[in-house]
């Protein structure tokens, strides 16, 4: 199950946080923004090692002694931040791809929204309840 | 489709609007293009987003440019971009034949001044999508010939 949830903007400040176990939330901030020098070393590692045509999904960042962490660049460099639970080790890599992919669609859809003007944080209950879903889905 | 007609009449509506609008506060005459193409900005970065959701990675400048010229500018319009080209230094030139939101207005030189305030609003989507995708950039428009343009 996911704790965390980070959407983050090009200019690599947050968009969005949301963990589960709220007492804890600075130790989860802290490991996402860890988390972006990683996801800006496979960005950039792309384009000289593998041409590799349809990834925008970068799979697991780096796993750490209780959980593992995720990550999902789009063509407009907003990076998807996921810190997963490892002991919940049934998780596979289709169900992460997959909730990416929501997360992806909600995003579109806050685009289109006129009342939001792309850069501020992201307040919107759509979102929110997607996420909510998918944060205790797999509980 | 119906819905190319659509957009086209909105958008001439648009401009008529806009400038009905101004002429009658009779004070900012110079910002209509302005605000036309602010909100081509902003209508830009919603439909890129929504278009490279499921595309892959560009690598560089130039997959961008292509991407605008043939997926892009398909998805709006109907039709690819007839020409593009580049000084390798930054500069992209996109030629069209046959401008659909000029199509309707003239085959030749006739309404030639009023060209500009058309291609406001499209100058400002391809400015808001490149933002979206990661690139500052100035777009004009230049129109020698209807219905072709740069």
């Amino acid at each position: 199950m996911a704790v965390c949830i980070a959407v983050i903007a090009k200019e690599n400040y947050p968009l969005y946080i949301r963990s589960i176990p709220t007492e804890n939330e600075l130790k989860f901030h802290y490991t996402v923004h860890t988390s972006l020098d990683v996801v800006d070393e496979k960005i950039s590692a792309m384009g000289k090692a593998l041409v590799d045509q349809r990834e925008l999904y970068l799979g697991l960042l780096y796993p750490t002694e209780d959980y593992k962490v995720y990550g999902y660049v789009t063509n407009s460099k907003v990076k998807f931040v996921m810190v997963v639970d490892s002991s919940n080790t049934a998780l596979r890599d289709n169900e992460i791809r997959s909730m990416f992919r929501k997360l992806h669609n909600s995003y579109t859809d806050i685009m289109c929204n006129p009342f939001y003007n792309p850069g501020d944080r992201i307040h919107s209950r759509a979102f929110d309840t997607m996420v909510n879903s998918m944060m205790m889905q797999v509980c | 489709m119906a819905d190319e007609a659509l957009f086209l009449l909105l958008h001439s509506e648009m401009v008529a609007g806009l400038y009905r609008a101004a002429e009658q506060s009779e004070g900012e005459n110079g910002r209509c293009t302005t605000k036309l193409e602010s909100m081509g900005f902003r209508v830009g970065q919603g439909l890129i987003e929504r278009f490279t959701k499921d595309t892959a990675r560009f690598k560089d400048e130039l997959d961008i440019m292509k991407f605008i010229c043939k997926d892009f500018w398909t998805t709006v319009f109907k039709k690819q971009i007839d020409n593009l080209r580049t000084n390798h230094q930054g500069i992209y030139v996109l030629q069209d034949n046959k401008f659909r939101l000029l199509t309707q207005m003239s085959a030749g030189k006739q309404y030639l001044e009023h060209a500009p305030k058309y291609l406001a609003f499209t100058c400002g989507l391809i400015r808001g999508g490149l933002s979206n995708l990661g690139i500052k950039s100035i777009v004009t428009a230049e129109v020698s010939s209807m219905p072709a343009c740069k």
